[in-house]
């Protein structure tokens, strides 16, 4: 039986051409940032010779795999910026793409459990306010009138002693979101190439000029990155290193239940997140494993640690089944802030360093970074997030916002 | 979860493990010769590799000693463990550049002869 609230989708929704031997722009990496780019680069630069290339399916990799959380309150000026920058779009995005993406303004709880959090959720909430973006402190109490389920007795272990709420964030249907960009970025004359490894870089004089594909050379005027977490695999391709390292991020889903769950709640210190699903799942995410990874699949004792902190904040999930769990392969980088702008090569560009919270940015990355590829300059809002802050040390230390231990 | 071969206790359960990153980045010999590039390659990069990688563990919840492994990131398998001792960049910093076999412990060697 199909939900009532899920649209119908049209009979096709992209083009499936041949690669041509080149393109003005080649994007590297079909999944949400990819496309986004994509989209923009021809809806609002006016570059449509472009190809996203996907070496699986697109969006089959952590687009597919992520909790689908959108929201903005983030600590400092810098990722303030770009995230509200991408939050405002999202609240144009149906609009914008023609297209369904159930984007829901549900709210996002971020709740604190010490003394410590405590002061630094009001500090959060004090730099939210002070740059525009919707935040409020609340107690106990009004953390229950949000969330009735979340339980706030002061006898468990880790007591809620208050959280922050934004009302404006929320949560997307991702594979909407993808294939509602893919739509439209195919449409306007953007060719989408699934099953075509990049496999090297040809570069001359210090320019790339084109990349080898598991289908072929293909020349490019520009490449761009946006292969998550295997862009330091491609990066080495190019000949160049970056401070990035890769983990498994594991994610799970209950059975589909009845509504329960009105809201997101996300909790750092007993780390695990938990929002609802459109169709009735318990969508439920955890902190990065702790060593490197590209298995796509996470260690089990991570699972039995976020079971049991859900089931500490939320004592109604205790009969819940457990349907299915994965992982996704996020990179980290040494300030949980992306990377995102001109790389050691002329026309390549980066977009990584995202980790854990690349989903929410996927509107904002599409818009600065294809301003970034078609100017050849960062746009003001990722123009903070340069690879060269690791040596000037202007770094935007988000570890505490990013919500995510890692 | 798996089990993990501490060259001292031998194996035991992954939980008992802490992550140390990569193995054999060696502390800068001339530090004040170091420009910004060289710190910032010293402090925030390391390798990421797809397959086997030299990295550092800790048995935290049992001997609390540190040792190395190489292990795969695909398959997660560890392919062997050394001590960390007389390892530091004697190949000239080369990641991969370990011995061929195991160096255990005798006590290890015994748990395993048994």
């Amino acid at each position: 039986m199909r939900s009532p609230d899920l649209p119908d989708h049209p009979d096709q929704l992209w083009r499936n051409p041949e690669p041509r031997r080149s393109y003005d722009v080649v994007i590297v990496g079909g999944g949400g940032h990819g496309l986004a780019t994509a989209y923009h680069l021809a809806r609002h630069h006016g570059i449509t010779n472009v190809a996203v290339l996907e070496k699986g399916w697109l969006a089959g990799g952590n687009m597919a795999r992520n909790t689908c959380i959108i929201r903005s309150n983030y600590l400092w000026d810098e990722s303030s910026g770009i995230y509200e920058h991408s939050l405002k779009l999202w609240e144009g995005l149906e609009e914008e793409l023609g297209y369904p993406i159930l984007f829901s303004q549900r709210g996002v709880l971020n709740l604190a459990h010490s003394l410590q959090d405590v002061r630094d959720s009001v500090r959060r909430v004090n730099a939210n306010r002070l740059n525009g973006i919707d935040a409020e402190w609340l107690d106990p109490a009004q953390v229950a009138e949000v969330c009735p389920i979340v339980n706030v007795s002061p006898e468990v272990r880790y007591p809620v002693l208050g959280a922050t709420y934004q009302p404006r964030a929320g949560i997307a249907k991702h594979d909407y979101v993808a294939w509602g960009y893919a739509r439209a970025a195919s449409d306007l004359g953007v060719d989408l190439i699934q099953n075509c490894e990049v496999t090297g870089f040809d570069i001359s004089d210090g320019k790339v000029t084109g990349v080898q594909t598991s289908r072929g050379r293909i020349a490019a005027g520009r490449v761009a990155l946006c292969a998550a977490g295997h862009t330091s695999v491609l990066a080495e391709r190019a000949g160049f290193r970056l401070p990035l390292q890769s983990h498994p991020l594991q994610a799970l889903v209950s059975e589909l239940l009845e509504p329960v769950h009105p809201t997101v709640v996300m909790s750092n210190a007993v780390h695990v997140y938990v929002s609802q699903a459109h169709k009735g799942e318990l969508v439920m995410g955890a902190g990065v494993d702790g060593y490197n990874g590209y298995g796509r699949r996470g260690a089990f004792h991570i699972i039995e640690r976020q079971m049991s902190a859900a089931l500490e904040l939320f004592p109604i999930f205790a009969r819940a089944h457990l349907l299915r769990t994965w992982a996704g392969i996020v990179d980290v980088s040494p300030d949980a802030s992306p990377i995102m702008g001109l790389s050691p090569v002329d026309g390549l560009y980066l977009n990584c360093g995202w980790g854990t919270g690349g989903f929410k940015a996927t509107p904002g990355v599409g818009s600065c970074f294809a301003h970034t590829i078609a100017n050849d300059r960062p746009h003001p809002y990722n123009a903070p997030f340069t690879l060269e802050r690791f040596t000037t040390g202007a770094l935007v230390d988000e570890h505490g916002a990013a919500a995510v231990a890692h | 979860m798996q089990l993990i071969p501490c060259p001292w206790c031998g194996p035991r359960e992954e939980t008992e493990f802490h992550y140390g990153g990569q193995a054999h980045v060696a502390y800068p010999a001339d530090p004040a010769a170091l420009s910004d590039e060289d710190w910032a390659e010293f402090v925030f990069y390391r390798d990421n590799p797809v397959g086997p990688f030299a990295e550092r563990w800790a048995h935290t919840a049992g001997c609390r000693r540190w040792f190395n492994a190489v292990r795969d990131t695909v398959t997660y398998e560890f392919r062997s463990v050394y001590e960390m001792e007389g390892m530091v960049n004697d190949t000239g910093g080369a990641p991969f550049a370990m011995p061929d076999r195991v160096r255990v412990s005798r006590k290890t060697q015994r748990e395993v002869a048994s």
